[in-house]
């Protein structure tokens, strides 16, 4: 029994600190934004590499004229416990991403545009997707100058090699 | 927790080398933590942000976040960094002899 038990142990890992994370934010409400924003300013905060990686409607953290817009959704959006008729009333979005706003700057968390500058002077990367910037027509200057590049998945992998991915 | 000596006083730190006692604390102490744990010689500019940080612990009893750090310290967010690589806030928090900053932010 002792030799069967053996046999099968796996065996011990060395648990090394996390030197790198590539964080992915894919999602374009509120929410969708926040915890890839923290997750790489928090990065930064231990001294761990971070490249943040914006694709599909996430591009709109970096989108000149639409970061300061983003909302939460409450439409289809469960963890609000709110109706869904109610949370479709014009203005209810609005109101709640207000609500959301003065909260997140009690405990100090800043605004989008301001997180994104701040994430660049922390020295993380910012990368925005080329599939999505092609399938909207976009390109590098829509984007806020804090953007380092627009990048294709490849690409990604290439910069996320030798750290951990992450999908938001 | 345990006793380490710092500049030829013992002084209680815990498991991460943080300061138990702010009262401890001393600038030749902050020098050699400093040295210990990659920022090297401290300069002015470190010292404006070692300073800030201990003076808002012992005023609000916590160590700001690294966002008030760049508007409030006099060094802004980029120069932060490149002053103490290994994350400011933690770092300056240990040299300023106050507990592990425990924010998100």
């Amino acid at each position: 029994m002792t030799q069967t038990m053996e046999q099968t142990e796996t065996p011990t890992r060395s648990h090394e600190p996390i030197e790198k994370v590539s964080i992915v934010i894919s999602k374009g409400s509120l929410e969708g934004i926040y915890p890839g924003l923290i997750m790489a300013n928090g990065a930064r905060m231990e001294g761990i590499e971070a490249n943040v990686f914006f694709t599909f409607f996430g591009l709109d953290a970096i989108t000149r004229g639409k970061q300061a817009k983003v909302k939460v959704a409450t439409v289809g959006n469960p963890g609000l416990h709110m109706p869904t008729l109610a949370g479709a009333i014009p203005g209810v979005s609005a109101l709640v991403t207000k609500k959301f706003a003065s909260e997140m700057e009690k405990i100090d968390i800043p605004p989008i545009p301001e997180f994104i500058e701040m994430i660049s002077d922390s020295g993380g990367a910012l990368y925005g997707c080329q599939a999505t910037v092609d399938m909207f027509g976009l390109d590098l200057e829509d984007f806020v100058p804090q953007v380092d590049e627009v990048i294709t998945v490849g690409e990604f992998y290439e910069k996320s090699a030798g750290g951990q991915i992450i999908f938001t | 927790m345990s006793t380490v000596t710092y500049a030829g006083t013992p002084v209680e730190v815990d498991s991460e080398g943080f300061l138990e006692d702010p009262a401890q604390w001393n600038e030749e102490i902050a020098a050699q933590i400093a040295a210990e744990n990659g920022v090297g010689e401290l300069n002015e500019r470190h010292w404006m942000v070692v300073n800030y940080m201990r003076e808002s612990f012992l005023e609000n009893g916590e160590a700001p976040s690294i966002r008030t750090l760049g508007k409030a310290s006099g060094v802004q967010i980029k120069e932060l960094y490149e002053l103490f690589p290994k994350g400011p806030a933690k770092l300056a928090a240990k040299v300023a002899g106050i507990p592990k900053p425990r924010g998100c932010i």
